[in-house]
């Protein structure tokens, strides 16, 4: 795992070096902290689809959710003048409902997660549109929540908040994931979830706490999206995003069959593809290639990872045969 | 090639070595068998068997050595070359698919085709599996689902599988190991009758009865290396586990002379989902050894698995010291001082890709957390305890379990348990399929824990077994106790007149 985030990072380093060879725009502040503030909110769902993903599971209506919970949340605020702490809270307490209702369908009626989440990438989807009547949830002109403004979307000593929330999230879910017991159980029930079963382990409550962690953390990074964009277009808004999450967890090391990947891996992978992002404009290369140039690279690491870790395993395999052959002259 | 087919097989395998990564499995074994010949390979779990049948099989490409058969260098065998020479391999670990049924199994790849658009011929090929299904004296016919086979129907089914190939060199790895006693006698009948017709037999077994049985030859190996071998003269059972264990084994079976204490487990009128309508009562006292005997289907799993909570109990109660279970499901029978060595190490005792620390310390993550931080210090201590205390042979805790021998394997299944100091394990078939050194070891830790006020219940299938380690003996029979043996009236006999009733 760790030697697997090594190589992820040289990979990052790699690429920034190249990308400010190539134009040293890429390192101007404005373009840092927008690069920066972007890594901070794709990260935040990333984070929150791996922990879906470890336990073999997947999360594909964390963009619906997204768009869901934004326009509740901008419709709140702006239409029926809810103070914002009331909206949070609102939006809050239906992110974890969302959550317990993916973990419920998945475990207690044993619908495939794929399936489960498939289908609420649809509701969600058409819930969002209905809700708007198809128009766009904003804030109307001149209205303005300093605030929630300031903790969202504001800065501190030029750092954007988000992605400071991003790296206290990403620290919690690095202790949660690799130091606390519920960790050991997430990866426990995602390599074999018979076993965790045997073990004691009860394998339907940790999945349900998966799912409403997942969407709990995605309902977060709703609110920042909203902030962001000002104005949520509910048939557009977060579209894809789930694959963004799940190509940054695939990328920092995650397996679709659970039980593997570090939280160290999923924010380089955010990084990494948010860097590409910024390459394809940086680079003058034509924008729609954007999609093609993100699945090239992520197809490229996965390939080099496997052939890595044959490299590894051949090496390893000629050290213990010389061990012998030494074994055998003495 | 009908010529190749037709000639009995002449197999030379010399200075064969193998290498995994953190072990060597095989270091310059060499083995030769001929056509008409029986030739039992033995070694303890680890020794090498398995390996050296894929290297056989043309599963795994040995490191060195050499491969000769009739007369030439074999190299870069694979399996599909392997069928073709005539050797076929029937595996350990059964693969069957589920959703096809008895002849699309046993013809699996070499399907039978006729007419313009190459359809698959049924007639043909249940015509073709049929006699194969007769000679091995099968309950089950061509057309059958697969699905609704029991174990041993399935291990038939594989060896099906290899004699439908005209096979040359059949290569048995445990082949009995899930098979009742008249099963078991069919199949050495059928391994008589190949050898009669000029096949080679290569037979890897952990029952030694069958070796003096039908082999003519044993050839045993030891940590990866050749042990000796034995003709058909000197073939004894002591002679066997002297080669394969390096040593004597003076006396398998300790009996124990402790005096049961306390009642710790009672059933009072439990009924399982496997048979509802049968009300199980039993008692089991501390420091006492409780054997279920009983046929395969039985319900003895099906009862450790609802007294453990795996499975719903459909009635009555189970208590631990008195005191009924506060629910059914693991966490409360783990919290009673209940853990069960289930019966499948692979899928429900062990993570494989897992580390051995990470697989000892998995029940007891909670107990040893610091307000829900996981405690790697007091992990380590603790697996490293055990490691010590079960003698578990690896180079390191970090090692995968997937690396380990059967034997070490479940050896890490009792280490994850004995943490929790238990009132009562469960032991599923504790020794199928390791070998009679481990067996031997944990026959020791059964005593010991018994001599310790822990109560055990063990199901096993083994006689021997069960009649050397038990206290008292519980035959089931369709669900129900069909009756309660004491020490003195442990017989074989008795057991299966209690069984079969």
């Amino acid at each position: 795992m760790q030697k697997k985030d090594i190589g992820l990072a040289t990979l990052v380093v790699t690429v920034g070096a190249i990308v400010a060879m190539v134009n040293p725009r890429f390192l101007s502040p404005v373009n840092l902290a927008n690069t920066a503030n972007l890594i901070g909110l794709f990260g935040l769902f990333s984070i929150a689809e791996a922990f879906v993903i470890v336990t073999a599971g997947i999360e594909l209506s964390i963009g619906s959710v997204i768009a869901l919970i934004g326009v509740i949340f901008v419709d709140l605020i702006a239409s029926h003048g809810v103070p914002w702490p009331i909206a949070l809270l609102i939006i809050m307490a239906l992110s974890v409902l969302i959550g317990l209702l993916h973990g419920w369908l998945i475990t207690r009626l044993r619908l495939q997660p794929f399936v489960v989440t498939l289908c609420g990438l649809l509701i969600y989807r058409g819930v969002a549109r209905f809700y708007t009547r198809d128009g766009t949830a904003g804030f109307t002109f001149g209205s303005d929540f300093p605030i929630l403004e300031f903790l969202v979307s504001g800065r501190t000593a030029g750092v954007p908040h988000s992605v400071i929330a991003f790296g206290l999230v990403a620290v919690v879910a690095w202790f949660l994931l690799h130091r606390t017991v519920f960790g050991r159980h997430l990866f426990a029930v995602g390599k074999n979830a018979e076993a965790a079963r045997y073990s004691g382990i009860n394998t339907n409550r940790v999945i349900i706490q998966a799912y409403v962690l997942c969407i709990f953390l995605t309902g977060i990074s709703a609110v920042f999206f909203a902030m962001y964009t000002r104005s949520v277009q509910p048939s557009s808004h977060g579209n894809f995003y789930e694959l963004y999450g799940i190509a940054a967890a695939v990328l920092g090391g995650f397996s679709l069959r659970g039980g593997e990947g570090s939280v160290v891996g999923v924010v380089l992978g955010v990084i990494l593809l948010q860097i590409l992002q910024n390459l394809v404009n940086l680079l003058g290369i034509p924008s729609s290639l954007n999609f093609a140039v993100m699945g090239s690279v992520i197809l490229a690491g996965v390939i080099a990872d496997t052939q890595f870790s044959r490299y590894r395993e051949a090496r390893r395999q000629q050290l213990a045969m010389s061990a012998i052959r030494d074994s055998k002259e003495d | 090639m009908p010529d190749v087919r037709d000639r009995q097989i002449s197999l030379e395998l010399s200075g064969i070595t193998k290498v995994f990564p953190g072990a060597v499995a095989l270091n310059r074994v060499s083995l030769t068998i001929r056509g008409g010949e029986v030739v039992g390979l033995i070694g303890e779990n680890g020794a090498g068997k398995s390996t050296l049948m894929k290297v056989l099989g043309g599963a795994i490409e040995p490191d060195q050595g050499s491969l000769v058969i009739d007369g030439e260098t074999v190299t870069a065998l694979t399996p599909a070359r392997a069928t073709r020479l005539g050797i076929a391999f029937v595996h350990q670990e059964l693969n069957p698919f589920s959703n096809l049924d008895v002849t699309a199994n046993v013809l699996l790849g070499r399907e039978m085709r006729s007419g313009m658009l190459g359809l698959l011929d049924r007639s043909s090929m249940e015509k073709k599996v049929a006699p194969i299904l007769e000679l091995l004296g099968t309950r089950f016919g061509p057309r059958d689902p697969v699905s609704a086979l029991s174990l041993a129907d399935l291990q038939l089914l594989e060896i099906a599988r290899a004699l439908s190939i005209n096979v040359r060199l059949l290569i048995l790895d445990e082949p009995t190991s899930s098979l009742t006693i008249s099963e078991t006698s069919r199949l050495l009948e059928v391994v008589r009758k190949l050898r009669a017709d000029g096949v080679a037999v290569l037979f890897i077994t952990h029952r030694l009865t069958e070796i003096v049985d039908v082999a003519d030859r044993v050839v045993a190996l030891r940590d990866g290396c050749n042990a000796g071998e034995l003709s058909r003269g000197e073939i004894t059972r002591d002679r066997m586990v002297r080669m394969m264990i390096g040593r004597d084994v003076s006396q398998f079976y300790e009996t124990s002379d402790h005096a049961a204490g306390r009642p710790v487990l009672e059933l009072k009128g439990l009924r399982t989902r496997a048979y509802p309508h049968q009300a199980v009562d039993l008692c089991l006292r501390a420091g006492e050894i409780l054997c279920l005997a009983g046929l395969v289907g039985a319900g003895r799993t099906e009862l450790a698995r609802a007294i453990f909570g795996i499975d719903p109990v459909e009635g009555g109660r189970i208590e631990i010291d008195g005191k009924p279970l506060a629910g059914n499901s693991v966490p409360h029978a783990i919290a009673a001082g209940i853990c069960l060595v289930p019966e499948d190490r692979k899928t429900e005792g062990l993570f494989l890709d897992f580390a051995i620390l990470e697989n000892i310390a998995m029940p007891s993550h909670a107990a040893l957390s610091r307000k829900g931080f996981v405690d790697l210090g007091a992990e380590t201590r603790l697996a490293d305890a055990a490691k010590r205390k079960l003698r578990i042979k690896a180079s390191s805790l970090g090692r995968a379990v997937a690396e380990l021998s059967g034997g070490n394997q479940q050896k890490v299944v009792l280490a994850k348990w004995l943490a929790m100091k238990p009132k009562l394990i469960i032991l599923d078939e504790p020794t199928r399929g390791i070998d009679v050194g481990a067996k031997a070891e944990v026959y020791h830790l059964m005593q010991q824990l018994a001599a310790e006020g822990v109560a055990l219940l063990m199901i096993s299938s083994d006689m021997e077994e069960v009649i050397g380690i038990s206290d008292r003996v519980a035959v089931m029979c369709r669900g129900r106790i069909a009756g309660v043996l004491g020490r003195g009236d442990l017989t074989e006999e008795n057991i299966l007149r209690l069984a079969v009733e």
